[in-house]
């Protein structure tokens, strides 16, 4: 029978109950396949509850790096009645289900291409474990020892990280260990030689580490001096506030009194959120707030006033599936028109699009410097699968000379040295951006008055169009200033350059190089852009403009992305592709392929087949 | 527009213990319409800080959207103001004390803008005692788009046009004591001698300091069937006593006949003394101050006066524990934890 056989180079899945421990027997797996250095990406695909419904957990193993989703799964850890039919269905052609076999297959289970492994957990956790509240979180457990035996995995890596997860409660890693040994042995006793998926120890990690983009986006928040937060629970963001929190906890108390040089305010709302980082940050302090496209929408009227009234705001919208509640536990890249122009009126606000944890980390970082350079809100565009997955990835780093930019912000000695009459929103040096004082700072001079209404540039309220025009022209110069600030686009050319392009950012990033590499591997070069940043620097027209087609890589249904690129660029709109993948599941490589090959098929170009690949038999 | 007020002054006006004169605490003209009940509140806000003579630069003033909020540029012009999004000033508001706890955080706004469109974060301000003076200038319409009524008119009263309100009233000073404001006082524009003692003890009090001041609309609630109205609330009020704020190290000599003082004393040691026509009610019991407002609303009575104080509550920065410096003061050299904590977190992360 055809098995599917591969080292280093497979998915699997696990399919569980939400809130039975599964994710973190799941995780202890895949820390395990990191620690024997093999790139390794785990992504949980759960669902908008706490307990009882299907969640799923999978696990990519890649020597190569390639830790995007692939799509597809090759073995299945089928553990939850209520999706078995659908797992079984589900899995790859010579692929493998390990499954309970203390209640046997339904009689119509019957692919001949697939091997199946049915291993007792529920008689063998049982039989071993008397705590019957210990059964369930243990018989995850036992699966991963199952796992290690059908891998030929070193159990000693395993239940090393358990003790490393336990170091507090030394007691409780004793069972933990055991029930991992009883599914070892109970695996390679009874299917020995069984699956042809292997993990051998390799050195492909260096100094690479495993972390979600929510926490690292908490480190770059805390790294970048923030501290004032303002912030309403939602589902995708929620971590963010947490981790912060811990690491405030850790890292902001001072010494001899105990107190936080921070302060982190729940809120009644996403409104009140935004408000207290618009507020906080006139005062002269660094604030910030993380919501989802919900909380988005609601804090588009200040948006809007922050943008008008200039006040720099730090946002990070982790993006999940709208609209409106849409699925609030899964991925996509759908709010990028809703936040580049978010609020009524001519509004428009740079946004950062980081694509991994190390990026999440120094563009929430940069997010500050920018707004305060910028005196404008600055969004940083993170999503469910970057911020709540694990990602595998270069390590944080933070240059000890780095000094964060306040900004044109006048102290009472500037403020003292003045010669002529000052203006808040006065451009002196043809940037589109006024000094701002904060209150408090001198008796006499610098204050002003800081409003949503139509402003001239002593910040007089004023209904005078002449006064309002020079406003509305002087952010659209404003803009132009940061189109020089924001984080370069990152290219990949060949030379000459490919008469193809494709453009792409964020999490998407991953699985596009993976299948763009595939695509070369045949025969067809296509030359790459990863966008970093919106407004677009001029690289990015210059890129589209040297190609004849440029596909736009994104997770959305409406592609907008390529609309803001049009928009923006004015360019016609044939030269840009739209492939797009918007099913609330993190993007596939597989999928991408495809998409690719039939958009290039209808516009006449063909590549040759596929030569066999990862996961697959010859 | 803005009009600025002409600077001539009598050469010989005092100053105040400070060293600033009355003037330096005015703002522009205002361009509220002639006899507005919220010019006589800002007049009233610039004698109390002149009387505390706290320095001008270091109050903020603060505002949401509507006729009310269009006061801050009528007072206090060498204050920072922040006239913010409809019902929006408390978060506004938040941040910036949350950023810099060293200044005076003054919000003014209207009863349309805290009651209905900014009612959530009125209460949720209120919830956690931020140190604020927070004053509506309560007039019961929404006057900047010509007199619709508010969620704190009274129900049965009648408008200009001639409607009888059919909803039931919004009482912000009773909705402010169930929720932990540590100070609530409510008063009348046309009363300054009652109305200026309780902003300056607004001012001192830790925590938030709520006052609900009726404010008649001369524009569109000023008919005699109003309960907003000049004539109906002199004639409908009375005050829980006369009051007298006493900054801490000054003594002013009591000229009443006290049939009863209650003296509250602030955190700053100021004190609050209470000339009381009733010495039943205990301003400092939260129940008692409840049901006395709830007494006189069934007699068809307006209380105005203290109405509640509560010296010893844990404003947000207490309840946070943050630092004593303000946070917008803190550099690199407090804040970054550097690199080599950086590669502790990374390690962790393996």
């Amino acid at each position: 029978m055809k098995q599917l056989a591969a080292v280093n180079n497979f998915v699997i899945r696990f399919a569980n109950v939400n809130g039975s421990g599964s994710a973190s027997a799941n995780n202890l797996f895949a820390k395990a396949v990191f620690r024997m250095g093999v790139p390794v990406s785990p992504k949980n695909i759960f669902p908008s509850n706490i307990q009882g419904l299907p969640t799923w957990y999978e696990v990519r193993v890649n020597e190569a790096g390639h830790v995007g989703r692939r799509g597809g799964y090759d073995l299945v850890v089928a553990v939850n009645g209520q999706t078995l039919r659908q797992d079984y269905d589900g899995l790859e052609p010579g692929g493998y289900f390990l499954y309970d076999s203390s209640r046997p297959l339904p009689e119509d289970f019957l692919r001949d291409d697939v091997t199946l492994i049915g291993i007792p957990l529920t008689h063998l956790v049982n039989e071993a474990v008397a705590n019957v509240r210990m059964r369930p979180l243990l018989k995850n457990i036992l699966y991963v020892g199952a796992l290690a035996a059908l891998f030929d995995m070193d159990l000693a890596v395993l239940a090393d990280s358990l003790r490393r997860q336990f170091e507090k409660n030394p007691k409780l890693a004793e069972p933990n260990i055991h029930a991992l040994e009883i599914g070892h042995a109970y695996a390679r006793g009874h299917f020995p030689d069984t699956c042809r998926l292997k993990v051998q120890q390799s050195d492909r990690v260096g100094d690479a580490i495993i972390m979600d983009g929510n926490t690292a986006a908490a480190l770059g928040a805390l790294y970048g001096g923030a501290t004032v937060v303002g912030w309403y629970p939602i589902t995708p963001s929620t971590s963010i506030i947490e981790a912060f929190g811990r690491y405030a906890g850790k890292y902001r108390v001072e010494a001899d009194t105990g107190r936080l040089r921070v302060a982190i305010v729940q809120a009644e709302d996403e409104l009140a959120a935004i408000g207290i980082v618009i507020g906080a940050s006139w005062n002269g302090a660094r604030a910030f707030t993380a919501t989802s496209g919900a909380g988005v929408s609601l804090m588009t009227e200040f948006l809007g006033l922050a943008y008008f009234a200039e006040v720099p705001t730090v946002l990070i919208d982790v993006q999940r599936v709208g609209p409106s509640t849409g699925m609030p536990t899964r991925t996509q890249q759908s709010d990028l028109l809703a936040c580049a122009h978010a609020s009524h009126g001519d509004t428009k606000h740079p946004l950062l699009l980081p694509c991994d944890p190390r990026e999440c980390f120094d563009m929430t970082a940069d997010a500050f410097d920018l707004a305060e350079r910028l005196q404008t809100p600055v969004i940083v565009m993170s999503d469910l699968d970057l911020g709540m997955n694990d990602h595998f990835g270069p390590p944080l780093a933070w240059d000890p000379a780095r000094r964060y930019d306040r900004g044109k912000v006048l102290d009472a000695d500037r403020l003292e040295a003045l010669t002529t009459t000052w203006g808040r929103y006065l451009d002196t040096d043809g940037d589109g951006i006024g000094s701002r004082t904060l209150p408090g700072t001198h008796p006499e001079r610098g204050v002003y008055f800081t409003r949503g209404t139509s402003h001239d540039e002593y910040s007089a309220y004023t209904e005078d169009s002449g006064a309002y025009l020079r406003t509305m022209e002087r952010l659209a110069l404003k803009w132009q200033t940061a189109r020089t600030l924001v984080p370069r686009p990152r290219i990949r050319a060949s030379s000459p350059p490919s008469r193809l392009g494709a453009i792409f950012f964020g999490s998407t990033t991953p699985s596009a190089y993976e299948a763009l590499e595939e695509l070369g591997a045949r025969g067809l070069a296509i030359d790459t852009l990863r966008l970093r940043a919106f407004p677009f620097p001029p690289e990015v027209f210059d890129f589209i403009n040297r190609r004849e087609l440029v596909f736009v890589i994104e997770q959305n249904r409406d592609g907008q992305m390529r609309t803001l690129l049009i928009s923006e660029g004015d360019l016609a709109p044939e030269r840009l592709v739209s492939i797009t993948s918007y099913d609330g599941l993190p993007v596939a490589s597989r999928f991408l392929v495809q998409a690719l090959e039939s958009a290039l098929a209808e516009r006449g170009v063909s590549i040759p087949p596929a030569v066999p690949g990862q996961g697959e038999t010859p | 527009m803005t009009f600025q007020r002409p600077t001539f002054r009598h050469p010989e006006l005092p100053p105040n213990a400070a060293g600033y004169t009355r003037r330096e605490y005015e703002g522009g003209l205002s361009t509220l319409c002639a006899g507005c009940g919220h010019d006589s509140i800002c007049n009233a806000i610039i004698q109390a800080c002149f009387e505390l003579a706290l320095e001008p630069h270091r109050i903020v003033k603060l505002s949401g959207i509507g006729c009310s909020s269009k006061t801050p540029a009528y007072f206090l012009n060498r204050a920072h103001g922040f006239n913010t999004v409809h019902g929006r000033m408390p978060s506004i508001a938040t941040g910036a004390n949350m950023a810099n706890r060293d200044l005076i955080y003054l919000g003014v706004s209207g009863d349309g803008d805290t009651a209905s469109i900014g009612m959530g974060q009125f209460v949720h301000a209120v919830r956690r005692n931020l140190d604020m003076l927070y004053i509506v200038m309560n007039n019961g319409c929404y006057g900047l788009t010509k007199g619709q009524y508010s969620a704190t008119a009274d129900k049965g009263t009648r408008s200009k046009k001639g409607g009888v309100n059919p909803l039931e009233s919004i009482d912000l000073c009773e909705l402010a004591i169930q929720l932990g404001a540590g100070f609530v006082a409510r008063s009348f524009a046309g009363d300054k001698r009652q109305l200026v003692p309780l902003i300056k003890a607004g001012l001192a009090h830790k925590g938030l300091s709520f006052i609900d001041v009726i404010s008649p609309c001369v524009t569109f609630n000023n008919n005699p069937e109003s309960t907003k109205s000049y004539h109906w609330v002199r004639e409908h009020s009375e005050a829980t006593g006369t009051v007298d704020f006493v900054p801490f190290r000054q003594t002013i000599d009591a000229d009443y006949d006290d049939d009863a003082v209650a003296t509250v004393v602030l955190h700053d040691e100021s004190e609050i003394r209470l000339h009381k026509h009733s010495p039943d009610v205990d301003v400092t019991d939260r129940r008692q101050a409840i049901d006395s407002l709830e007494d006189h609303k069934a007699e068809g009575v307006i209380l105005t006066g203290v109405l509640y104080v509560n010296p010893e509550s844990m404003d947000t920065h207490e309840i946070l524990n943050t630092s004593l410096r303000p946070l917008n003061s803190l550099t690199e050299a407090d804040l970054c934890p550097g690199g080599d904590i950086l590669e502790k977190i990374n390690a962790a992360h393996r």
